[in-house]
């Protein structure tokens, strides 16, 4: 496995160390994962795939648990509206 | 795993924490058929989470190795969220969803940490303790980052030592319990000498960082993400600058699922016999979810449930002594670290209690029952159903949780239809 992935956020080009989680890729970026309900950034909370504030869409895979899902090289990862 | 397939074990264990893990090695010691289950990407649940930097925690690696050894199936990022008939459950994961018979199933579904909404706990960067310890194992940088650490019990500490260790700086760990409390706890450790050397090791990584018992945050600021807490010390109020907050109120067990089986819940815990075995035939429970009692008491739970599961009735027996001993620490800790009742004051009226809708505190004030509250506010009807905000509303207003209906956790729409082949006109799509 290579020491880094790279994958994109919003379509800017983030590196995170191999086996780091999206959610981790998404604060690199200094991006927040998701917009509220009434239009709030949003990150991770619990860390633990218990409170859904972490979720993005991953390869166009809406509402994934960002804290729970590994990066891999090339995936395309962008906010949860 | 493709949709179609399903899978049978004698033994079936939801949850890879502790518990979970000494179950499933104790009953594939004895020739059963064992399954493990759990939704993170590796097996070990939150105290034995594996870091990027280092691996396996090194406590882990004996049992985890068993576990291989003995051939147990592990099932990782699987998620249990139906039991669409008895000995049945369903499971998805990224790539699909999957069904899984037993005959004995056992619950080892771990705790998640309690939030308290106080204004500003919704701004990034603000998380659990144990959620950006998580974070921080899972690869986000922390070397150089300002945390504040806050809240209570004894995972703060665990944290501020682990984040210290690791290059953060910790300008204040708050703890809420007063001094009082926390001296009668020291004392009673006396009675639990494993402890007060983990106590001792604990206070000598965490240096010179200051811990104020009393003390707790009551507003957190920033504009796109947390720039800054408050917090109250001693009557004053206090602004820290920081990158973090790191903020956890002790644990509340995951008893949905077991609830969703009809297994009695007593107390908010899960009830359970001697032998670990709740009030429905063939399924156990053990660990956090039977009362929040910490990796000690969790692995002597797991070995009972695992070996009663697997027919070794007098070798669970033999561990009875151990696990008394234990419980007696897990309800001196509920004591100490009991919430203060001015916790309850922190919210203003535009506090958003329910993160998935957005609901404000002021929105919830005058109901009379989470169901009611629910039903005009959409408090708990998000995505985490409640997990969040349902153990703070107990707390603001003594409400108590509804029944649990599946799928206990949004699940996709291909998934759903799996079940409802099993049911006929099932819960489902009432």
């Amino acid at each position: 496995m290579p020491d880094q992935v790279t994958l994109t956020v919003n379509g800017t080009s983030v590196s995170v160390p191999a086996g780091a989680t999206v959610a981790v890729a998404v604060a690199i970026a200094r991006q927040a994962c998701r917009k509220s309900v009434t239009g709030e950034p949003r990150g991770p909370l619990c860390g633990m795939g218990i409170c859904f504030e972490c979720r993005v869409a991953i390869n166009g895979r809406a509402h994934s648990r960002s804290c729970q899902i590994l990066c891999e090289p090339g995936m395309e990862v962008s906010i949860d509206e | 795993m493709s949709r179609e397939e399903e899978r049978h074990f004698d033994v079936l264990v939801i949850g890879g924490g502790p518990a979970g893990i000494a179950a499933a090695v104790r009953a594939a010691e004895c020739g059963v058929q064992v399954g493990i289950v759990d939704d993170n990407a590796t097996l070990g649940g939150q105290i034995w989470r594996g870091s990027l930097e280092n691996g396996p925690a090194p406590d882990a690696l004996h049992w985890l190795r068993s576990l291989q050894k003995l051939g147990v199936t592990e099932l990782s990022g699987m998620r249990i969220f139906d039991q669409p008939d008895t000995g049945i459950v369903r499971a998805e994961g990224f790539e699909g969803s999957c069904e899984l018979r037993y005959r004995y199933l056992m619950v080892a579904t771990g705790a998640r940490e309690r939030f308290l909404p106080f204004p500003g706990w919704t701004l990034p960067n603000v998380m659990g303790a144990g959620g950006l310890q998580a974070m921080v194992k899972a690869g986000l940088p922390i070397r150089g980052r300002r945390v504040v650490v806050a809240g209570t019990g004894p995972l703060l500490l665990a944290v501020a030592a682990y984040l210290h260790e690791h290059g953060a700086e910790i300008p204040i760990v708050c703890e809420q319990a007063s001094w009082g409390s926390l001296a009668r706890f020291s004392a009673a450790l006396l009675a639990h000498p494993g402890k007060i050397g983990q106590g001792i090791k604990l206070k000598r990584q965490l240096g010179r960082v200051p811990f104020v018992p009393g003390s707790w945050p009551v507003a957190a600021h920033g504009r796109e993400r947390l720039e800054s807490v408050e917090i109250l010390r001693h009557g004053r109020r206090e602004m820290i600058p920081c990158d973090y907050l790191a903020c956890g109120f002790h644990l509340v067990p995951n008893i949905e699922f077991p609830s969703l089986l009809g297994c009695k819940i007593q107390g908010g815990y899960v009830q359970v016999d001697e032998f670990q075995r709740t009030t429905v035939d063939g399924v156990f429970c053990a660990g956090e979810p039977t009362g929040i009692g910490g990796l000690e008491l969790s692995l002597i739970e797991g070995q009972i449930a695992g070996l009663t599961a697997a027919g070794a009735v007098a070798s669970a027996r033999k561990l009875f002594g151990s696990r008394n001993k234990a419980v007696s620490f897990s309800r001196m800790m509920d004591r100490t670290f009991q919430l203060r009742t001015e916790l309850r004051t922190l919210p203003s009226a535009e506090t958003i209690v329910c993160r998935c809708e957005d609901v404000a505190y002021s929105r919830l004030q005058g109901h009379t029952s989470w169901r009611a509250a629910k039903l005009h506010t959409r408090c708990g009807m998000g995505p985490c159903q409640g997990r969040i905000c349902g153990p703070a509303t107990q707390f603001l207003f003594q409400w108590q949780p509804d029944s649990v209906r599946p799928p206990t956790f949004p699940v996709r729409v291909e998934s759903l239809a799996s079940v409802t082949e099993h049911r006929g006109a099932s819960a489902l799509q009432q």
